[in-house]
């Protein structure tokens, strides 16, 4: 089973390399990188990775495969987006330099803890999941969940949303040696324990 | 609830280690205004460099280049959402400092700028915010990572359009990686030998000799309070990681020279994982096609059809023959 992580820049490696992990423990377990239509059509989940969101919207567009992403997440892949992942992944980033696909229904705000020097890192605890070391690095701030299940906040706000297939978290887990959350995801193909949340809201892309 | 601020642990080596990943994969580029960082970041560059001047500039007009203007810093910070980066100038932890106050994002300890401090680079433990520093071989790369930088770049030769310094210096940190990666633990122990003597050598420089005679030092003070054991036993930690990962423990970029599209396409090519552009971007006639092009190039660093297509029409800056400029001029010869 091939696990894709969107390939164009950011921590990529870092989220095959913590699934490589887990492939010696669930044998079927292959990640590749995501970077055209082929690829994508090919994996049984997708991860949209920590990075510069504003590059990786852009190369996703330039790449053809954004509205391939939108599609694939909903018939129903999973998919996980970390941090610049979540702001791509979200209806609404605030921000025309990135358009969210409206997969996440989450209002988001783009570096909401400030710069490089407000950056932190914490334990937190996540439902399902237990206690977890989140990394935050130019993070997102959540303003508000219009649709899903707030797994985890910190300081009042949501970190992890999870509405039905897809997953989104501001923070890092791909920076620990932590794999609960990718093991989590993982355990998400195929349906189990799914947030029901009736209607979805449609897409809206301003080109 | 209210925001906890003692639960909040700043600094953390994770904290910059996972912000030079961040970049992965990404173009860095110089830019000396608010205009030219919204054309590096419409372009796709995934940081920028604030300066006053770009290298080239820096290399013409000769003098002392210090820390931008704070005024500069500011209105770049204010134009992009992308992180901004500043210079600092080597060993100068009040320009570090002020820039972190700044809101700067990383520093880059540069051999671009005028060396402030002759012996011993910034301690770059002590700042919150991350650094970048160059490095033309493995033993500058360990030494730097020693003292924490959170990223390395090479060296290259700023400010000449001429790619032949940044592929000498990747070339000689990689061949240094294959070395270690060959390495026992006697060997490896002998390496992290010399990179600890060269901090005990720069200490002798600064010991005056006031018996006429050889001064006794003690090994205690070496390099901002480390003694010598202290700084052998990290150092054999960094080069033990580089045996481990079998790459540089920090993400390793490419800079100084490059200047075309093919440049960075040939920099991601050699191994590294992302590239600075320095004076090439704003310094060609056509800066938005330029930077768009070579955004494109690393990202497709194989797909020549490409490469071809986006540097078709493109002119470069002037570039420079490394052996035109007298060895006191090449800023790699700084900082070692």
């Amino acid at each position: 089973m091939k696990i894709g992580v969107i390939g164009f820049q950011g921590d990529v490696e870092e989220h095959i390399n913590i699934l490589k992990k887990l492939g010696e423990k669930y044998n079927n377990i292959e990640p590749v990188r995501i970077r055209n239509k082929e690829h994508l059509s090919e994996v049984s989940a997708i991860i949209i990775p920590g990075g510069e969101s504003t590059t990786i919207y852009k190369l996703i567009l330039e790449y053809g495969i954004y509205d391939n992403i939108i599609e694939r997440v909903r018939n129903g892949t999973p998919l996980m987006g970390t941090c610049a992942g979540l702001i791509i992944a979200s209806s609404s980033t605030n921000d025309p330099r990135v358009v969210g696909m409206g997969l996440l229904d989450v209002d988001i705000q783009r570096n909401g803890y400030g710069r490089q020097g407000d950056s932190f890192m914490n334990e937190v605890e996540i439902d399902g999941i237990g206690r977890f070391l989140a990394v935050f690095i130019r993070a997102p701030v959540i303003k508000s969940v219009n649709q899903g299940k707030v797994m985890a906040s910190y300081s009042g706000k949501a970190i992890m949303v999870r509405d039905k297939n897809v997953l989104g978290l501001t923070f890092h887990p791909e920076l620990t040696e932590d794999t609960k959350i990718h093991e989590y995801f993982i355990r998400m193909i195929g349906g189990e324990g799914g947030v029901s949340t009736g209607m979805h809201a449609g897409s809206v892309r301003v080109k | 609830m209210a925001l906890n601020i003692q639960d909040l642990r700043f600094g953390e080596e994770l904290l910059k280690t996972g912000f030079a990943k961040m970049t992965k994969g990404g173009v860095i580029m110089d830019v000396t205004n608010a205009e030219q960082a919204r054309i590096a970041e419409t372009a796709g560059a995934v940081a920028v460099m604030a300066l006053e001047k770009v290298p080239a500039d820096i290399r013409a007009q000769g003098g002392v280049a210090r820390m931008a203007d704070p005024a500069k810093i500011r209105e770049i910070i204010d134009a992009v959402s992308i992180p901004v980066m500043a210079k600092v100038r080597i060993g100068h932890v009040t320009e570090a400092l002020t820039l972190e106050a700044l809101g700067v994002d990383m520093l880059d300890e540069s051999e671009v700028l005028t060396p402030s401090d002759p012996f011993f680079h910034l301690n770059k433990k002590q700042l919150k915010i991350p650094t970048v520093c160059g490095a033309r071989n493995i033993s500058e790369a360990i030494r730097r990572i020693f003292e924490g930088a959170a990223m390395v770049r090479t060296k290259g030769e700023a400010g000449t359009g001429n790619v032949v310094e940044a592929v000498r210096h990747i070339r000689m940190v990689n061949e240094g990686i294959t070395l270690i990666k060959g390495m026992g633990n006697s060997d490896l122990s002998r390496v992290a030998e010399t990179a600890a003597d060269t901090y005990l050598r720069l200490r002798k420089d600064v010991m005056p000799n006031l018996f006429l005679k050889e001064t006794k030092m003690g090994n205690d003070d070496v390099y901002y309070g480390m003694s010598m054991q202290q700084i052998q036993e990290e150092i054999l930690g960094v080069i033990k990681d580089i045996k481990k990962l079998g790459r540089l423990p920090v993400v390793n970029f490419a800079a100084g020279g490059v200047a075309t599209p093919a440049d960075g396409a040939l920099m991601m090519k050699l191994g590294v994982d992302g590239v600075f552009v320095g004076s090439g971007i704003f310094k060609s006639p056509d800066p938005i096609k330029m930077a768009r092009a070579v955004v494109e190039a690393v990202e497709n660093y194989e797909d020549y059809r490409m490469i071809g297509n986006v540097s078709t029409g493109l002119s470069s800056m002037d570039g420079k023959d490394i052996n035109d400029i007298p060895k006191e001029q090449r800023l790699a010869e700084r900082g070692i």
